[in-house]
């Protein structure tokens, strides 16, 4: 038999490991070889994780080869996204398609947009791959707890693998936590039946860049004393300047939110719009 | 992974990690002592879970190895693990037992980090053993960990020296099936007095260091014994030495090559190598990180290929191994189609929803301080959007830089030092003392978080429990301060923003050496802390992104906008209810989602 290569992916505290813990036991339970291999420490902090699951006869290294999967089980849309170069031609890309925005790729205070990758499935096709999409988080919420969208995934694939409905039952009671198992049984049958999602693009265009300008009348301003606006602009625009009064040091910054304005108990900034005339 | 199968079968599925403190368990580790660090922390962890073993958290590295050694010196065997920066704490020790020797089996752990997975550095830890002058055991899967940690204890025993003990995350973490065996506890050879041998003055170090040279080519002649050395014959036009988890990639890569795979690679077992090199056409070595084997292979006269196609720096993965030999003329060149990786969201390491961490690195950025960071989860601090962190680079380094400099007088801000609670009793101690003894003018914050929160939560000697949850002495880090002569000592919640702005600020202006202590446990561990969580009423967000300053992963962006700019959502499942986010509002619009709510 040869070896077996499948990435279970995700984000951190979505029970990447689990998944893949639950796969390792039911490939020990058939008797045969199995690597597991991820990274924990820093790099799991709410970051993107990955598991490697190698199995077969006889499995030598830990890590899969790029373009040699059999399966990607994908937790979440932008990690399949990161790992599916490591699909073989016609590999398997199972995904959920919950989007989780990570802070940062929110950080485009200009132009509002959210570095987080559109929901392309015919173009991921068009690669070569097989991909299913399934609504699996939604569905474990239905049962009662989205943290289960593992499992429900999971049972999404598993007809993709050899080992049998019993296997499978077998290694998540031996897995799970024993007070779970019954809800993760449910959960895995109800992935078991889940249909494939069928998914419309929805992403959102926000209008363009907008220019501000921050004015200080330094004669009202109390400055360093005070120094409200400068604590509060989520963008520190504003900084004491040489005189320790509020200045706009960095007025490109300034996205409008006027906090400064409304919070001054001098009245002393205002929050202007530029407007291109002509 | 032990599960209900592994009564049944004695097979179980263990990391790197659990099978090393499987095989020290076996061969009746007596004392096992370590500092948490990625990737060796499991070791430890694990063995808490066996019974008969007497198991600790150390302070730092070096108390670790002094422990372990004690031990070893009152005659029973004694384990010693850390991460590969570890070794450079613990190396103190490590460069002087390696002269004394041992009574008791002593074997060191050293877990390396190649690619930097969770590291400050990639040094390769396979250079101490041949700085030191002692046996160095490389396992290339979990049986081998297994069996090579046994076969360690006899062997420190038999030569009366430390093993070096060397693995690298791919092998500490990837779990794989070991076969399991019985406890066997050696007889306890109890303590005698022998200062020759173990008080290093120089008359007595002088005699001790020939036994180290001396014993060196007899573990030679071990290390080509059939448990360590393997020849695998195959073809013959390409032969390649190799050993721990590179040893596996080559097998993947190249299954028809012939093979020398060491298990022991310091010493060399050089005859067998050169009968080897005899053999085959082209001799290469494959290794990770530095050209260890190829330079002493070299320096014998092997005319070996290694660095020359494989890369010194970072992890080596098949693609990379694959890739060597490609340029080296023996496989074909890969082909790219359909390798390229797919544009997404990037998706670093983060501080969790809820870390006790945010406020003062939100406080400290808008105080315009600068900053020396320490090794933790809050070296993320560093990264957008806190961008609280000018430096940072050991253990316990924050504290010893913010004095010098605050002492070159040049700093734009205030000097600030940040460092945790198990990292300020691993290194932070003497630091303080340093800048207390200088008058040097710096504010040191200690997040106490209650917990070794990196490494996945270990107790240390000021969360008043033991490694297997036992109660244990608690020290109170505000009188340890004030003790070292710290005039200024403010203990403050983090979870309350305006007292840390004012703690921060009052520590800051008071000239002369100050310590402010954040008291607020970690969320995740060692008990996860998960209270009413906070939602946004979208009518009153006005998108002022404020609470986005807090870098916190549960508050995102939604399709709706206020005057152009996206207002916020709060995800339930992340949110931990710390009211930080609802602290800055300045619109009112976080509020707690109320009664009714139940937390899946």
């Amino acid at each position: 038999m040869q070896t077996r290569n499948v990435l279970v992916v995700g984000v951190g505290g979505q029970g990447v490991l689990l998944a893949s813990n639950v796969l390792a036991a039911a490939c020990l339970a058939r008797g045969y070889d199995v690597k597991k291999s991820e990274v924990k420490g820093m790099a799991q902090r709410g970051g993107a994780v990955v598991s490697f699951v190698r199995y077969g006869e006889r499995v030598h290294s830990p890590l899969v080869e790029r373009g040699r999967a059999d399966l990607v089980l994908s937790l979440e849309w932008a990690e399949a996204l990161r790992w599916a170069a490591y699909l073989r031609p016609g590999g398997v890309l199972a995904v959920d398609l919950v989007r989780i925005l990570p802070p940062a790729a929110q950080l485009d205070h200009r132009t509002w947009q959210a570095s987080y990758p559109a929901v392309e499935v015919e173009r991921l096709r068009q690669a070569g791959w097989d991909v299913r999409p399934y609504e699996a988080s939604r569905c474990a919420a239905e049962l009662g707890d989205g943290r289960m969208a593992n499992v429900v995934l999971l049972g999404a694939v598993s007809r993709e693998l050899e080992f049998t409905v019993e296997e499978w039952e077998q290694a998540l009671r031996e897995v799970v936590p024993e007070q779970v198992v019954e809800a993760n049984l449910r959960a895995f049958h109800a992935g078991r039946e889940l249909p494939l999602a069928s998914v419309s693009p929805g992403d959102v265009r926000r209008p363009a860049a907008r220019t501000f300008r921050v004015e200080v009348t330094a004669s009202w301003c109390k400055g360093r004393s005070c120094g409200i606006c400068v604590r509060v602009c989520p963008e520190e625009v504003l900084a004491f300047g040489p005189d320790d009064r509020a200045t706009a040091a960095s007025p490109d910054r300034c996205t409008g939110c006027q906090l400064c304005q409304l919070l001054c108990p001098d009245f002393a900034v205002v929050v202007r719009e530029e407007v291109a005339v002509g | 992974m032990e599960t209900r199968t592994q009564e049944r079968t004695r097979i179980a599925l263990l990391t790197g990690n659990e099978a090393i403190a499987r095989g020290a368990y076996e061969a009746g580790v007596a004392v096992a002592t370590g500092y948490p660090g990625t990737p060796s922390t499991e070791i430890v962890e694990y063995l808490a879970t066996l019974p008969d073993v007497y198991v600790e958290w150390s302070s730092n590295e070096k108390v670790a190895l002094d422990v372990a050694m004690g031990a070893s010196m009152g005659g029973v065997r004694a384990l010693c693990t850390m991460k590969h920066v570890g070794l450079n704490v613990a190396s103190d020790t490590f460069m002087v037992a390696n002269y004394t020797g041992v009574r008791g089996g002593l074997v060191v752990v050293s877990a390396d980090d190649p690619g930097m997975h969770s590291s400050q550095n990639e040094q390769d830890n396979r250079l101490y053993a041949k700085f030191a002058g002692v046996p160095l055991l490389e396992p290339s899967d979990s049986q081998e960990a297994k069996t090579f940690t046994e076969l360690a204890f006899s062997l420190s025993e038999e030569f009366d020296t430390p093993v070096l003990l060397r693995t690298t995350t791919r092998i500490s973490h990837t779990r794989g099936v070991v076969q399991l065996g019985d406890r066997q506890v050696p007889p306890r050879r109890p303590f005698q007095r022998d200062p020759a041998k173990y008080v290093m003055l120089p008359a007595y170090a002088r005699q001790r260091r020939p036994r180290v040279l001396e014993r060196l080519p007899r573990l030679a002649e071990v290390a080509a014994r059939p448990e360590f050395l393997r020849v695998e014959m195959r073809d013959p036009s390409v032969g390649v030495v190799t050993a721990g988890v590179c040893y596996t990639l080559v097998r993947e890569v190249l299954p028809e090559a012939s093979v020398l795979k060491l298990g022991m690679s310091y010493p060399l077992p050089l005859d067998a190598i050169r009968g080897f090199a005899a053999q085959v056409r082209r001799l290469f070595v494959v290794e990770e990180l530095e050209p260890f084997l190829e330079e002493m292979l070299r320096a014998a006269g092997l005319p070996v290929e290694g660095k020359a196609y494989f890369p010194q720096q970072g992890e080596l993965t098949p693609e990379r191994v694959r890739e060597g030999f490609a340029r080296a003329g023996v496989l074909p060149e890969p082909g790219d189609a359909g390798r390229a990786n797919l544009a997404t969201a990037p998706r670093p390491p983060v501080l969790c929803p809820g870390c006790p961490h945010t406020a003062p690195f939100l406080a400290l950025q808008r105080l315009g301080a600068v900053v020396c960071g320490d090794i933790g989860c809050y070296t993320l601090g560093a990264l957008e959007p806190l961008r609280a962190m000018d430096a940072c680079l050991a253990m316990g380094s924050s504290i010893g830089m913010a004095t010098g400099l605050a002492l070159a007088g040049t700093a734009p801000g205030p000097v600030v030092a940040v460092i945790g609670d198990s990292t300020f009793l691993h290194a932070g101690l003497p630091a303080l003392v340093d800048a207390v003894y200088k008058r040097a003018h710096v504010t040191v914050v200690i997040l106490d978080n209650g917990t070794t929160a990196m490494t996945g939560g270990q107790p240390h000697p000021a969360t008043g429990s033991g490694v297997r949850g036992e109660p244990a002495p608690r020290v109170d880090l505000a009188a340890v301060c004030r003790a070292m002569g710290v005039e200024f000592v403010r203990v403050v919640d983090p979870y309350d923003l305006g007292a840390t702005f004012v703690a921060l600020e009052e520590a800051i202006r008071y000239p002369g050496v100050s310590v402010v202590i954040t008291n607020r446990p970690c969320v995740e561990a060692p008990v996860k802390v998960r209270d009413e969580p906070f939602r946004v009423v979208p009518e009153r967000c006005t998108a002022c992104q404020l609470c986005m300053d807090l870098g916190c992963p549960a508050i995102v962006w939604t399709d709706e906008t206020y005057e152009g700019r996206p207002k916020v959502t709060i995800r339930l499942d992340a949110c931990t209810g710390c009211t930080l986010c609802a602290q800055v509002c300045p619109a009112d619009a976080i509020v707690r989602v109320g009664p009714g709510w139940r937390r899946s």
